[in-house]
């Protein structure tokens, strides 16, 4: 991974206003789409449409922006982390990890507190993740596609062997609801945990610069005097918690973790520390958007955001395949 | 590699006895017939997979890929999605199937050719790119269709899950008058060719001035892998990395490139594992859908085995 040159003209007020604006017209967007009819001021007086907006759309359009926010810092994470501009939750087994975690205390703790399994299942994605970049770290550096095509595939088989446990416990529904990310059943009191992935997310801001010196290698990190271990552990440990977190509330959005840097690093450069709140922006945007799409393209009747996401992630993605050059990778 | 063959023989036969017997109970007239049908099924869709696979891995010269990881049978399946959505259900199911798989298959064969006509003329220099953007294309036509799926009527929508949720043990029989044909005529195209696939394993370069035409080969070939994997998704839906595990296993047992023995091995091993397996699974063990999980579990494994083993040569 090479980094992008910063662009020579100086834009750097625009790209945050023109998305705040974006993000503000969404926001609005949101709130007033639905089956009953209310207005964005009614979050200010009382009665019926002040408690649609307070209970039912304010939480939704809150957990939107959570999400895309929190997943696509943590793709910036890992993508620093391992050099490498094609790694996401998504294409390293960490969401299959996560709901293997999960599946796990379904079956054998049925009884077990929301703490306790969100543990389980970001221990679980933790040691996934951390499982993969070790077998990562012996492909050849000069094939950089090769580690997201391994990650997809070995997510495939950790899925493979929780889908084989769902079948056989009939749990198989709780599986297709923790890998599509859906918005709809987001209400007050249900979405809560999202705050706390939008803290680890907001941890990763702080952590920023020391990603990307753990990204230079770990002989590198220790002649900065960067304890390489701890930092991998500290941003791995956010990738996992972001990761279950969102599986948890909302179900998995493949793909928002590469889109949305790789977009932003075109444009703006790899400056992590200054384009990591454009990446958390943009994250919101766009998964708001693909929500509000599923809303409104077959109103009244609801499409996933996970659907629509998935459908504009991978077209994206194929073109950054395309349009990229070979060598840079 | 008599001696292999004869053991596959053998393991065939055995595969197939156990599927036709274990856990028969009751009138045989019955069970000839009914576990007949699925029996052809299964080996129609066994050899259609075979053949194509190793077919698209010669094609593209290498022996990582398939036409399943590449995208093929999801494809199909969002081709099928669009059918309906564009015609509705009552059209659909109106049309005599005989003619919609037609119109599949055509359609089909224009989008493959063009997409992976392509990819394959520009990734032989880029192998995991043209892997990636392949497994990538999966992924979008998986969405499109659950897109698809979503936008239409949940009256219409049975009729599609009716003719969508086909597996390795809930074989659409409808079609085997059908596929039989088909899959054979294939299967003896390819077979007649195979000294032609075996000049075109050696590259572009040197196929074309050994004097092969080689784009019009190219050509046979690819349509003979899209009627292949057509027939076989519409017999038992997507298969993911079964053809891999197939070509892997043939190639791995019979150590030659010559496309003869290959073809026939890679079907033996294939009917193996598709009805072995079954029998297995169904009626031994009785767990079910589950083999096809089980198929995507080892054949992702054998695909990553490939991966790092290619990198490490």
């Amino acid at each position: 991974m090479r980094p992008h040159p910063a662009p020579l003209h100086r834009t750097s007020a625009l790209w945050p206003i023109v998305l705040s604006v974006l993000l503000t017209g969404l926001i609005v967007g949101s709130l007033v789409t639905g089956a009953a009819n209310v207005s964005a001021l009614d979050l200010f007086r009382r009665g019926e449409s002040g408690d649609i907006l307070l209970v039912s759309r304010l939480p939704r359009t809150l957990a939107t922006i959570l999400t895309g926010a929190s997943l696509a810092v943590a793709g910036v994470i890992m993508q620093t982390l391992v050099r490498n501009r094609f790694v996401e939750p998504a294409t390293t087994g960490t969401g299959q990890c996560a709901s293997l975690g999960l599946l796990a205390t379904l079956i054998l703790v049925p009884g077990a507190p929301l703490l306790a399994k969100m543990a389980i299942s970001s221990a679980a994605a933790f040691a996934g993740t951390a499982i993969f970049l070790v077998l990562v770290r012996r492909l050849p550096p000069t094939q950089p596609l090769l580690v997201p095509l391994t990650g997809i595939v070995y997510g495939g088989i950790v899925g493979s062997i929780s889908i084989f446990i769902a079948y056989e416990n009939d749990l198989l529904q709780n599986i297709s609801v923790w890998m599509n990310g859906e918005f709809s059943g987001v209400l007050q009191g249900r979405y809560e945990l999202l705050w706390a992935s939008g803290a680890a997310a907001l941890a990763a801001y702080f952590y920023a610069d020391q990603f990307t010196v753990a990204g230079f290698g770990k002989d590198t990190a220790h002649g900065l005097g960067l304890s390489y271990r701890s930092v991998m552990i500290a941003g791995l440990g956010i990738v996992a918690l972001i990761t279950s977190f969102t599986i948890l509330t909302v179900g998995m959005l493949p793909f928002v973790g590469l889109v949305v840097p790789n977009i932003i690093s075109r444009f703006r450069g790899d400056n992590t520390k200054e384009t990591l709140p454009l990446v958390a922006i943009l994250g919101g945007i766009l998964v708001l958007a693909s929500d509000l799409i599923g809303r409104l393209i077959r109103y009244p009747y609801e499409i996933p955001a996970g659907t629509i996401f998935g459908v504009l992630g991978t077209v994206v993605f194929l073109w950054l395949l395309f349009a990229r050059p070979t060598r840079r990778g | 590699m008599v001696r292999t063959f004869c053991i596959l023989g053998l393991c065939t036969v055995l595969s197939i006895t156990a599927f036709m017997v274990l856990g028969a109970r009751g009138n045989w007239d019955f069970i000839l017939v009914f576990r007949g049908t699925k029996l052809l099924a299964l080996v129609i869709v066994a050899t259609a997979i075979a053949v194509a696979t190793i077919l698209f891995q010669t094609l593209t010269s290498n022996r990582i890929l398939t036409p399943s990881i590449m995208g093929f049978d999801a494809l199909y399946v969002l081709f099928q999605t669009a059918l309906i959505f564009t015609l509705g259900g009552f059209g659909f199911s109106s049309l005599a199937p005989e003619l919609k798989f037609a119109l599949e298959l055509c359609l089909l064969s224009a989008a493959s050719l063009m997409l992976f006509g392509s990819l394959i003329g520009q990734g032989m220099h880029d192998l995991f790119r043209m892997l990636l953007v392949g497994v990538v294309f999966g992924v979008l036509f998986q969405s499109l269709t659950v897109l698809l799926q979503r936008m239409i009527d949940p009256n219409e929508f049975s009729v599609l899950q009716g003719s969508l949720f086909a597996s390795f043990n809930k074989v659409d029989t409808t079609l085997i008058a059908l596929a039989t044909p088909l899959v054979l005529a294939c299967c003896a195209l390819a077979w007649h060719k195979r000294n032609v696939w075996d000049v075109m394993a050696l590259g572009r370069e040197q196929a074309i001035s050994l004097g092969l035409n080689y784009k019009r080969e190219l050509l046979i070939g690819l349509a003979l892998v899209t009627a292949l994997i057509a027939t076989s998704t519409a017999l038992v839906g997507p298969v993911a990395f079964f053809g891999l595990l197939v070509s892997a296993i043939s190639y791995e047992v019979t150590k030659t490139h010559h496309h003869g023995p290959i073809f026939l091995s890679s079907i033996l091993i294939s009917i193996i594992v598709l009805v072995g397996g079954q029998a297995i699974f169904e009626r031994a063990l009785g767990l079910g859908a589950t083999l096809s999980i089980v198929v995507e579990f080892l054949g992702g494994l054998v695909f990553l085995f490939l991966i790092l083993r290619r990198v490490r040569v």
